[in-house]
């Protein structure tokens, strides 16, 4: 038999965007340490619908870790203390029992609160829309083989490309900057031959959009701490170069409009 | 009453697509802003649809019950997708790729769609590439291929083991810079509750906005149904938490004939489930049987732990079974194999309820550094969930559904029986047969929404110009719209005592035991009685607390659930109906001497399309006969 946990919970819980919302101590008691974080919460909800209380909403889909729908600030933390973890992937054997467990929505003013643990995360599709793509309609692309992409261009175009949209790293990051996620977005195309021609624009546009809504990048990291795809900060300074280049190539000259 | 009328074209297997493409009415590219489209869901087929059909022009709108279109399920994906490129020089080709899939299927696909699907493989693999997707490369910067499944050409294509998240990246970018340019218009959070119809056509669909409980309409011109599989119905399954067959099943219920649903795919290699409140299981890659070794106690109950098991009372089944493939016999033969140990007692874990995937011999063989290059990002992942080190202890695996063949029935045209109604993806019925093949998913999903559906629905719309939506005020609509409110008005007003959660995991319960792995006349009869009683059960005890104007989950899986209901109803008759075994269709009453599926072709090569002839009635099995004229049916063996 695995080993049992007897927790205290205090639960952010929310009605609505623009409600008060308060933190409710649960306690969750004989926890499998099998279970997995957001196992845990189904739990609680089920003891709540039977004791007639409103179940925890709270954002989760595919629960192995790629999706990137859920969240949850877990102590302090974003997506709990473990690396490189989402929160569908933290186990209850990472907790002791007897531990009083603080669970909070993400915080930032880019992510209003929906309800509960819920937050609206679309300030992050408007920096995709904003040039996030490659302007190539179905039907006009060429051989794939006619344009030979550098192996380590693909590989780092990857690791950038892995980023899975959670919001960790603007959770995590005391101004709610978004400089990793626009980072890892852009990296994935501007590293890469195809992503060439709209490399300044893209740039220039995706930074402009994500200043709109987010705070600003002073350098403290706990975006890549908190990042459970260990998206590299280097990132960030190849966003931050490319901006710079694109201001400079993107500049109209006097007389043009 | 709707026929099944397939559309096939005439000409040679090979000239069949061209030759269509040619005698399809066009769209003037001016008038393609005069229709409008709705597609639901934005997986590799919704958002691959969503973003073609805009640059063609037509006005798109589009759903998601996701906060992003991103999310969408495909992105859990891992191996690859296959193309016909044959860059490998290993003799590929369009025709084998089509001869594979055919076969693959058992022999129950439509010969004309499986090599449409062949012939725009290739397609996809240069529109992804041009989008971006990081594909694995080889040191000069080609592409790179492995062989996949059991494949003996190397025709797949992969981004590492996130394959379906990279395509899917792709494909929802390209949707991004569409909804940029203002030509598609992005609802998320909103669920499709019902299609709708008008003199017989269909007209638009009725949504709930998840976050505020509104129920409101859409119109269109044609609506593309791209809400992928019905996994979830086994309640355990490697699909998300929220995938459902809402979607599908709200059309089946408005005339969208509903095929093969017996037709479910099962992979062999996931971790068990460890206790009740299990939500999800998950898929370990199918690479680890190449090293791994699969055995059982001899012994009935052995609580011993598996390391203190000494040889001689080990059975490695498969091994034993079928000397020749040994432990990589095909899925669904794992598959089977694994429950009968378990079934007979033998299963291993706490919950009795796994076999033993074991690493020892290759360790001790090629030594841990060896096994840690190949599978350590798997067996880390194992670690993580289990909190067992499988380089120490054997691995514990079970098999677990993870895609469904069967789905709406379409025609050549990817339209269902609705006119006007399409669909795509891992939702329709069309390419797969009985079984799928390894890396062909994501390849159909794209091939519909890119390559296919693009061409198809011009020609539907090309005859309907200048015809008006039907206005969302028209009573089709508001009758719709009252049919839905009235709905979630029942759900919230039960109030009984279960959960919605314990009714979806009492139903995947009997649908895994009664409509899994392997299924009999006697448990299907017996999970026709079961299911109908829970189902009573469920809609007098469900208790569902909170509003029906805010974010409500459990609401929104009741909705799910009770489709869930009906659909494993169907499942079950069809797969009493379908008697002999075929892919991931296992009947044990028609098996070979080596206990192979044995198919019975004279009776059943046919697809079996089911017509709803209302709440009350059981549906009505119509067939689509199957024909073969370009590959030679055979019976498999792996001995």
């Amino acid at each position: 038999m695995s080993k049992q946990l007897n927790l205290t919970l205090q639960v952010w819980r929310q009605n609505g965007p623009d409600e008060a919302g308060h933190f409710e101590t649960y306690t969750a008691e004989g926890i499998s340490e099998d279970m997995s974080f957001l196992e845990m919460l189904d739990t609680i909800n089920e003891g709540l619908v039977q004791s007639g209380q409103t179940p925890i909403e709270f954002d989760h889909d595919c629960r192995e870790g790629i999706c990137g729908t859920c969240s949850l600030m877990i102590n302090g933390q974003a997506h709990g203390q473990e690396k490189a973890t989402t929160t569908c992937q933290l186990h209850m054997r990472k907790f002791n029992d007897g531990d009083t467990i603080v669970v909070e929505p993400f915080r930032a003013r880019a992510f209003p609160v929906v309800r509960d643990l819920v937050v609206d995360r679309s300030s992050f599709d408007r920096i995709i829309e904003a040039g996030g793509y490659i302007s190539v309609n179905t039907g006009a692309a060429s051989d794939a083989n006619l344009t030979p992409v550098p192996k380590e261009a693909a590989d780092t175009s990857f690791d950038a490309a892995a980023c899975i949209g959670c919001g960790a790293c603007v959770a995590a990051c005391p101004n709610s900057a978004a400089q990793l996620f626009t980072s890892a977005k852009l990296a994935h195309l501007n590293l890469i031959p195809q992503g060439q021609a709209q490399r300044f624009e893209r740039t220039e546009n995706m930074v402009e959009t994500m200043e709109s809504f987010f705070g600003s990048c002073t350098n403290h990291g706990e975006c890549h701490e908190a990042c459970p795809k260990d998206i590299s900060l280097d990132f960030i300074a190849f966003m931050n170069r490319d901006y710079v280049k694109a201001k400079v190539k993107n500049r109209k000259l006097a007389g043009q409009t | 009453m709707a026929t099944l009328d397939s559309k096939i074209p005439d000409g040679s297997i090979a000239d069949k697509w061209e030759n269509h493409k040619f005698s399809m009415k066009l769209v003037n590219p001016n008038n393609k802003r005069r229709f409008e489209i709705i597609v639901v869901g934005t997986g590799l087929a919704g958002a691959s649809a969503a973003a073609s059909l805009s640059e063609l022009g037509y006005r798109v709108k589009v759903f998601t019950f996701h906060d992003s279109p991103r999310r969408a399920h495909s992105i859990a994906a891992q191996g690859g997708i296959n193309a016909a490129k044959n860059y490998t020089n290993d003799g590929d080709s369009v025709h084998r790729l089509f001869y594979d899939t055919v076969k693959g299927g058992d022999y129950r696909s439509r010969e004309a769609n499986v090599h449409r699907l062949a012939e725009v493989s290739v397609n996809i693999i240069d529109q992804a590439a041009a989008q971006g997707v990081p594909f694995a490369r080889e040191y000069g910067g080609l592409l790179d291929n492995r062989s996949f499944g059991g494949a003996q050409v190397s025709r797949t294509f992969y981004a590492r083991g996130q394959t379906g998240q990279q395509l899917l990246l792709g494909a929802y970018q390209a949707l991004a810079k569409q909804i940029a340019a203002g030509s598609v218009e992005l609802h998320t959070r909103t669920e499709l509750l019902d299609v709708v119809l008008k003199d017989g056509r269909a007209c638009g669909i009725v949504t709930r906005d998840l976050v505020s409980g509104e129920v409101g309409s859409h119109s269109a011109h044609a609506v593309v149904l791209a809400t992928g599989g019905y996994g979830n119905v086994y309640y355990l399954s490697t699909n998300a938490m929220a995938s459902n067959v809402t979607a599908a099943w709200r059309a089946h219920r408005k005339g969208a004939f509903f095929a093969n649903a017996c037709y479910t795919q099962i992979h062999p290699t996931c971790i068990p489930a460890s206790d009740e409140f299990q939500s999800k299981l998950t898929l370990m890659s199918e690479s680890l049987r190449n090293d791994g070794r699969i055995w059982v106690p001899d012994t009935f109950d052995d609580s011993r732990s598996p390391n203190e098991v000494p040889e001689g009372e080990r059975d490695y089944y498969l091994e034993r079974k079928y000397p020749a493939f040994g432990n990589l016999v095909p899925r669904d033969v794992a598959s089977r194999n694994a429950k009968t140990v378990v079934d007979q007692g033998k299963g291993v874990g706490t919950l009795k309820n796994g076999v033993y995937l074991d690493f020892a011999d290759v360790i001790d063989r090629d030594g841990e550094d060896v096994v840690r290059a190949k599978y350590g990002n798997l067996f880390d992942m194992y670690e993580n969930i289990t909190g067992e080190n499988p380089y120490k202890v054997p691995m514990r695996i079970y098999p677990a559904i993870h895609y469904t063949m069967g789905g709406v029935w379409v025609d050549y045209n990817l339209m269902t029986t609705i006119p006007g109604c399409y669909s795509i993806g891992e939702a329709n019925f069309s390419d797969h047969g009985a079984n799928r093949l390894g890396a062909s998913a994501l390849m159909q999903g794209l091939a519909d929404g890119y390559f296919v559906l693009p061409y198809t629905i011009g020609d539907d719309l090309a005859g309907r110009l200048g015809e008006a939506v039907v206005p969302t005020d028209d009573p089709v609509f508001l009758e719709a719209e009252a049919a839905v409110n009235s709905q979630v008005d029942r759900f919230m007003s039960i109030g009984g005592t279960r959960s919605v959660d314990w009714f979806h995991r009492e139903l995947g319960k009997i649908v895994w035991d009664y409509i899994g792995m392997e299924r009999t006349k006697e448990g299907l009869e017996k999970a026709l009685s079961e299911i109908p009683a829970l189902e009573e059960e469920f809609w007098k005890d469900l208790r569902l607390l909170g509003s029906a104007a805010t974010l409500n989950s459990s609401l929104e899986k009741a909705g799910r659930v009770a489709d869930f209901f009906e659909l494993a109803k169907l499942m079950a008759r069809d797969a009493l109906e379908r008697e002999e075994s075929c892919g991931g269709h296992f009947r044990a009453e028609h098996q070979t001497e080596e206990g192979e599926a044995q198919r019975d072709d004279e009776n059943f090569a046919h697809v079996a399309a089911w017509e709803w002839t209302g709440a009350d009635s059981v549906q009505t099995r119509h067939q689509e006969e199957l024909i073969f004229e370009n590959v030679a049916l055979t019976q498999r063996s792996y001995k």
